[in-house]
């Protein structure tokens, strides 16, 4: 009897910490979120109130003519591409190479240097391309800008393509192995697909990332005021203008750098739909 | 276990004599001659000489890691795809090394097929999968033959009238014993002449397991085929001929009837009837 009141009052008690346990887990859950949840929150109450068509349509005018952001965001698109197909197949192909062949000394020294790479500091790598490129070009560029933005990306898509890449079952490459695939083949034709969607988040990843850059953008594709679509030339984009709005003293470009922030938030969550949309596991 | 080994000599010779009691006297399909095999330093593999006659089911028994998967994976070379391995000694298939300078590894594994114990199909179609090996090899001429080719194999894994309806749907979402039939018609597929089987039906229940059963008898009317199991009522079901592997050696190669009544080797006898192991 006595027996069956202690386990009766043990049990108690390791439901009472195991109802304990998942509250406080569930609570710091909840806060992360809601950190998230405010910021966004705060962005949208910030933003929304000069969000209008013309803003999102116009070019940037003198204070007090209103004027827009669709230039940047234009141009925002177009450094994202740029450097989505600069360094998206160099990334991809790196991890390739990293996961199949790169169990050797050169594999080593590449994942290294990738590593380091994703710890730079955006702004030196934009250095890097103010030197490799503005310069001798003599011009800002929305090329420089978008080779900037490349070498930001490469390191994270080879990195994340690499485990994914690790992470497909030995037993399925064996599978196509033993039917005779070449190596390449049974890459090509079996690992990347089944590794297809954890590569798609990783290259999400990398555009979100360089989506939000400013720093490397300064002395590289530098800014505009106008519509452009050249390579060669400076080129406007989202985050280059909130700076440049945020750190002027007047209100309606304080307005507008929220309403850009706006904008660009949407823009980023757009390209994550449509990816993992194009991405999502069919089998 | 701690006392002394007893003294191996019987099994080599014997399986040199084989096909004695065959009852179809052919020259061996595969021929194994003195093969040693290393993981890195560790010898995995001791001294093996086997015939496998043509058309006939020999399972392969002993304790867990004794060697006979790593066996089986020399049969088609697939141990070539883990680094710091080395094979000595040489495995004829119809006479032909398959370890010899210049040999057609793809050539190689068209011809001896390979079921893995864990069924892995491609996140694919079921027609997909069956077709990969036909596409790869470029063994069909067009979109009929290959359909015709697909049906055939599945028909030949006894998965047809299961899948029929439902050729375009995902393998992932067949049951597991469908999935190794599967498994078992993609290998069929592009037409081998030797099929191993790794463990085929472990992680399978036990009427998955007597299809996948039934069908490797049938299947040794057109095939050679190595079973690799753990489960010793399966291997006197299924075999006819079964060699038993201990430690890295070839212990003893005999029909299956001889071995489970009256095996020539006490070490056999002793792990067969469950003394160890």
């Amino acid at each position: 009897m006595s027996d069956a009141k202690a386990s009766g009052r043990a049990d108690k008690r390791r439901r009472a910490l195991s109802g304990l346990m998942t509250i406080l887990t569930a609570l710091c859950a909840l806060s992360a979120v809601a950190v998230l949840l405010i910021i966004l929150g705060y962005i949208v109450w910030r933003g929304v109130g000069a969000l209008n068509w013309r803003f999102l349509i116009e070019t940037p005018k003198p204070v007090g003519e209103g004027g827009g952001i669709g230039n940047a965001i234009v141009g925002s698109l177009l450094l994202i591409a740029l450097a989505s197909v600069m360094g998206i197949p160099l990334g991809i192909a790196t991890g390739i190479y990293l996961a199949e062949y790169g169990d050797n000394r050169f594999g080593k020294f590449v994942r290294f240097i990738a590593d380091t790479l994703t710890g730079v500091p955006s702004i030196v790598v934009g250095v890097f391309a103010y030197s490799a490129i503005v310069l001798p070009m003599e011009r800002f560029s929305a090329f420089a800008g978008g080779v900037a933005l490349a070498i930001i990306m490469i390191p994270i898509v080879a990195r994340t393509t690499e485990e994914m890449i690790r992470l497909v079952p030995t037993n399925l490459r064996e599978a196509a192995l033993a039917l005779g695939a070449p190596q390449w083949r049974a890459t090509l034709d079996i690992v990347l697909p089944a590794a297809a969607s954890g590569i798609a988040t990783g290259a999400m990843l990398a555009i979100a990332r360089i989506s939000g850059e400013t720093a490397p953008l300064l002395f590289t594709a530098f800014g505009s005021r106008f519509f452009s679509l050249y390579l060669d030339q400076p080129i406007a984009s989202l985050t280059v203008q909130i700076y440049n709005y945020a750190i002027s003293p007047y209100d309606e470009w304080h307005a507008q750098a929220w309403a850009a922030t706006l904008v660009l938030m949407a823009l980023i969550l757009a390209i994550n739909v449509t990816v993992r949309f194009f991405t999502r596991r069919r089998y | 276990m701690s006392t002394a080994l007893p003294k191996i000599k019987v099994a080599t010779e014997r399986a040199g004599n084989l096909n004695l009691f065959t009852p179809v006297v052919t020259a061996p399909k595969i021929r194994v001659e003195g093969l040693n095999f290393f993981y890195g330093r560790t010898q995995a593999l001791h001294d093996i000489s086997l015939d496998i006659p043509e058309r006939v089911v020999m399972a392969f028994i002993g304790p867990s890691g004794c060697g006979k998967s790593t066996f089986l994976r020399t049969l088609n070379r697939m141990n070539d795809i883990i680094p710091n391995t080395r094979v000595e000694g040489r495995v004829l298939i119809d006479g032909r090394d398959i370890y010899a300078p210049g040999t057609d590894v793809v050539e190689l594994r068209r011809k001896v097929g390979m079921v893995f114990q864990k069924s892995n199909p491609f996140p694919k179609s079921i027609f997909e999968n069956v077709a990969y090996g036909l596409r790869i090899n470029r063994l069909v001429r067009d979109r009929a033959e290959l359909e015709a080719r697909v049906e055939q194999a599945l028909r030949d894994a006894a998965l047809w009238e299961e899948v029929k309806d439902r050729l375009k749907s995902s393998a992932l979402g067949l049951s597991g014993g469908q999935q190794q039939r599967l498994c078992i018609a993609r290998a069929l597929a592009v037409r081998p002449e030797v099929l191993l089987m790794d463990e085929p039906a472990s992680a399978l229940d036990p009427i998955a397991t007597q299809k996948i059963e039934e069908l490797i008898v049938e299947l040794k009317k057109q095939y050679t085929i190595v079973i690799v199991t753990h489960n010793m009522q399966q291997a006197a079901r299924v075999s006819d001929f079964t060699a038993f592997f201990w430690m890295g050696r070839l212990i003893e190669v005999n029909t299956t009837e001889k071995m489970f009544t009256n095996p020539d080797q006490k070490l056999t006898e002793d792990y067969i009837t469950g003394r160890f192991g």
